[in-house]
């Protein structure tokens, strides 16, 4: 395992107008992390997501509750973890967004995306504890997309 | 986001900019949407081209936009993707679903003058 370089951590209320606030410390996180500019959107937008994700779906809109994001900068790969107050939920039973059936859904692409953009995506649910969702993005990875691995 | 509406040829072309995001940029689209099939305008032509952010909810409210408007009789295209939002509608198997173009006159000429306007 590659050693630790540094560690960011942003604690947010749950608001909405919060998500641009994450985005803008992602960026600068991804970019001290050099990642190019592709992947940097790319880590922005899997972090806009599990951010609007843990406050919409986790906090249930609560301004009165917190998201935490801790970013870890090691040598070979940048870890995004993204803490809600909420009760957690199963990605293993997320319906998949391409199949023909729910082509026309207007929900449930935002975990897809988050899988496709990163490396590796874990959701770790404790009861009482809020759900924490793990984000991995390595240096100079294969993950090319639009190309997608297999999965909902 | 902002919206500025121009109609060319019964066709509504619909400039869009900024962000198309849960929260006011996904409202403000279903609004427009909305009135305009409330006026009668069936014709939609989106251009995406100075839209900077779109994310999961704003896909949806696309696809919404397209099922209301072809549930009306209408089409609803769109126009100038940027490559982030290309590659968006590309991962999500919407390309295909969406009738988009790059040249705006070849755009409008392409809706069927029989749907009304």
């Amino acid at each position: 395992m590659a050693a630790k370089g540094s560690v960011v951590e942003v604690v947010l209320e749950s608001d909405l107008k919060n998500v641009e606030v994450a985005e803008e410390v992602t960026r600068r996180v991804s970019s001290t992390a050099g990642f190019d500019e592709d992947d940097q959107h790319k880590i922005d937008m899997a972090v806009h997501e599990s951010v609007i994700n843990a406050i919409w779906h986790g906090n249930k809109n609560d301004p009165s509750k917190h998201i935490w994001l801790r970013f870890e900068i090691f040598s070979d790969r940048l870890e995004i973890h993204v803490r809600d107050q909420g009760n957690g939920y199963d990605p293993g039973h997320l319906p998949d967004p391409l199949s023909q059936e729910n082509l026309l859904s207007v929900s449930g692409r935002g975990i897809f995306l988050i899988r496709t953009f990163m490396d590796d995506f874990r959701v770790e649910s404790r009861a009482g504890e809020g759900t924490e969702v793990v984000l991995v993005k390595r240096l100079n990875s294969n993950n090319s997309a639009p190309s997608r691995r297999e999965g909902p | 986001m902002k919206a500025t509406l121009r109609l060319i040829d019964s066709v509504t072309v619909v400039d869009m900019s900024g962000r198309i995001t849960l929260g006011e940029g996904c409202t403000q689209l279903r609004e427009l949407i909305r009135e305009q099939l409330g006026k009668g305008n069936k014709h939609l032509l989106l251009n995406l081209a100075d839209v900077t952010y779109i994310d999961s909810s704003g896909i949806g409210e696309l696809v919404s936009g397209f099922t209301r408007v072809s549930n009306e009789g209408g089409q609803l295209k769109l126009l100038s993707l940027t490559k982030k939002v290309h590659d968006l509608l590309q991962i999500t198997k919407l390309y295909t679903v969406f009738d988009v173009h790059d040249d705006e006159a070849k755009a409008i000429g392409s809706f069927e003058k029989s749907a009304g306007a």
